[in-house]
């Protein structure tokens, strides 16, 4: 199909109902399914969960007799709609297309061709598996995804085989499965900090709603008695890091447990996972466009690196890394032997070439901007106002300048490209080094940018720009000649046309 | 970058040359009615006339500097060219850009002509491929070559067999 049918004919489709011949008859036609009735009771313990939650604080201030009528009209009200939906909503898997039908009092209907379908994932929160029912959802490539809520769990399983036309058993063994040992790099993630912070400001603003806030920051203070002021703040940073580290371990039991990557039959992988709420997450292999290793910084001291996939049809707007992510952060030799097994190429033999030493020189200029920034604004106001901010710039320059250099010094040993069999591979980063493994045939176009710094320098950055994940995958600061050589070979005659060695300036224009 | 050595060679053709004035007309509509306005107030209240006419002069200077230098720098150096097989585009000019975009990775060809475009006949094409961030663009076309432009690559694509990913 070309990129002008495809345009055309769109994801999905919602169009007034009954307009298709043949769809009239209900139920009676051989292949339209239902929803699982086991919603409604999905629906009644959530809605009696909101009343009850809604309804305490309301009951504690007014004590209204007409609290429990209310609470049993809205989960009554849920109930019903839920019905409604339950009662209403078919949907029917033939050999072209996935359809969606709802009809009641306005009709909707969605057609879906089954070609189309890249991800399918299952998710069951605990009120789902105890009700033992789950969500389908489909994935499209296209922003919307299509949901059905809920099935029972066997089928939902037995669907999604059917839609992704794969035998339903698994041969060779996980690709990988989780080691209890890896909850260990879960605490030297971002994550910790942040929640002990979110932590923090949540119970703040409980507080808040009381009008106790100043008084829980007293009481928690006080609770050092009379340690100065200083000890006490650097008392609580402690401990909404000890907080950060222990939510930290937990999300990543939640999210992890139980953690398996398969290869299906028939070209797919799946990552099943999950304590509380399990997932499944399917990526097709021919829309696998390469992987990504990851190494945030605590992770990388650590030792670890995560493993993202490169796929197309994964939503890119979708900012959580899990719904891409092959393998939690775990111990570079086991994420290198994942990559290896899913690409078939192993990445830590790949050669990169470095890049030239303007490169670090561009990053350390970076960093001393970066720093002497903040610090000379300290100065100067110190300058002109108190000695502190002095003190304070003076610190700062102590702490930071060694820091800012070792992480541009950082940086710059990690850039590096270089390219072998199917794939090419470049890395950089400090912060968050990453290591993108792009198919070559799935580069469709480059990019060079050579700002005037970089020009008086011979630099050049060249973005291989893809269907899949974020889009675009760069090679910073290369050499521009060699940079322009190793682009032209990773993907043979998208630059090539347009390269040269003339010596002469601009040739005549047309 | 340094003779002898590789390097991209510049597309074959330039912009029309009315991008020129378009550019001018836009660097005016910019710095005019920031000019106007500070002149106005500064007109308007005796006290602060200042502060306010001296930035008007030097927001004036500086418009009147933009509009005379910049764009004829720019036309040299945005150009374009489409082959058999690829678009390419170099634009930008403190961080100069060259785009390639393979005809068969293409997706969709629009034409796009704002109000001030049409006043001068110009109009941009943009060609999109699958990946989020591969659009290449071709700013400042005659509005004839544009609708040609657009109409070959359109013919060209769809001849083109696969979902370009």
């Amino acid at each position: 199909m070309s990129g002008f049918d495809e345009a055309e004919a769109g994801g999905t489709r919602t169009a007034p109902g009954g307009s298709r011949a043949g769809s009239g008859e209900r139920g009676a036609v051989a292949g339209w399914r239902r929803l699982d009735r086991r919603t409604l009771g999905v629906t009644a313990v959530l809605m009696a969960g909101v009343a009850v939650s809604a309804g305490t604080p309301v009951a504690i201030g007014t004590r209204s007799p007409w609290l429990l009528p209310a609470a049993a009209l809205l989960v009554g009200a849920g109930v019903l709609l839920e019905y409604v939906r339950w009662r209403h909503t078919r949907f029917r898997c033939t050999a072209e297309r996935l359809e969606i039908e709802f009809r009641f009092a306005f009709h909707t209907r969605k057609s879906l061709p089954r070609e189309r379908i890249r991800t399918v994932d299952l998710t069951a929160n605990p009120l789902h598996r105890a009700f033992g029912v789950a969500t389908l959802s489909i994935g499209t490539g296209r922003q919307e995804r299509i949901t059905l809520s809920p099935l029972a769990k066997a089928d939902a399983e037995a669907l999604r085989t059917e839609l992704l036309h794969r035998a339903p058993s698994t041969q060779d063994g996980p690709l990988a499965t989780l080691d209890p040992r890896w909850i260990r790099y879960a605490p030297v993630s971002f994550v910790a900090p942040t929640l002990g912070l979110a932590a923090f400001g949540s119970l703040f603003k409980v507080a808040d709603w009381f009008g106790a806030g100043g008084g829980l920051l007293k009481w928690l203070l006080g609770l050092f008695g009379d340690l100065p002021l200083a000890v006490g703040i650097l008392l609580l940073l402690v401990l909404a890091l000890v907080v950060g580290v222990a939510g930290a371990v937990g999300l990543f039991t939640e999210m992890w447990w139980h953690y398996r990557l398969d290869r299906e039959p028939g070209g797919t992988l799946r990552v099943r996972r999950g304590l509380f709420t399990t997932r499944t997450i399917t990526v097709e292999e021919r829309r696998l466009r390469g992987v990504e290793l990851v190494e945030p910084l605590g992770a990388r001291l650590a030792g670890a690196a995560r493993v993202d996939a490169i796929a197309t049809g994964v939503e890119h707007d979708d900012d959580k890394t899990e719904s891409k992510t092959l393998l939690p952060a775990a111990p570079t030799t086991v994420a290198h032997d994942v990559a290896a097994r899913v690409l078939g190429e192993r990445i830590e033999a790949v050669e990169l070439v470095p890049h030239p030493v303007a490169a670090r020189g561009r990053r350390l200029r970076w960093a001393l901007l970066t720093v002497l920034g903040p610090v000379l604004v300290l100065l100067l106001l110190g300058a002109l106002l108190t000695d502190v901010l002095l003190v304070l710039g003076g610190v700062l320059a102590v702490v930071a300048l060694p820091v800012a250099v070792l992480l541009a010094r950082d940086a710059y040993r990690a850039l590096g490209h270089g390219s072998r069999g199917r794939y090419l591979v470049t890395r950089a980063g400090s912060v968050r080094r990453s290591t993108a493994v792009l198919t070559r045939d799935g580069v469709i176009g480059w990019t060079v940018k050579q700002s005037v710094f970089q020009r008086r320098r011979g630099l050049a950055t060249f973005t291989a720009t893809t269907a899949a994940g974020s889009g675009a995958y760069s090679i910073h600061d290369a050499d521009a000649a060699e940079g322009l050589v190793f682009a032209a070979d990773a993907v043979p005659g998208v630059l090539m046309p347009f390269l040269e060695t003339s010596v002469s300036a601009e040739p005549p224009r047309t | 970058m340094e003779t002898g050595k590789l390097r991209l060679r510049p597309p074959r053709h330039a912009l029309d040359r009315r991008a020129i004035t378009w550019w001018r007309t836009q660097g005016a509509l910019v710095f005019g009615p920031a000019v106007l306005v500070l002149a106005f107030l500064g007109l308007l209240i005796p006290p602060a006339a200042g502060w306010l006419l001296g930035p008007a002069v030097v927001v004036a200077v500086l418009g009147v500097v933009w509009c005379a230098v910049l764009p004829r720098w720019w036309f040299g150096l945005h150009r374009w060219e489409v082959t058999d097989t690829a678009v390419y585009v170099r634009s930008g000019f403190l961080w100069q850009e060259w785009r390639v975009a393979p005809l068969s990775r293409v997706q969709t060809v629009d034409t796009l002509r704002g109000p001030l475009q049409q006043r001068f006949g110009l109009a941009t094409v943009t060609v999109t491929t699958a990946s989020a961030r591969g659009a290449v663009r071709l700013r400042g076309l005659d509005a004839q070559v544009a609708a040609d432009v657009a109409e070959r690559l359109t013919e060209r694509t769809d001849a083109t067999p696969g979902d370009a990913t």
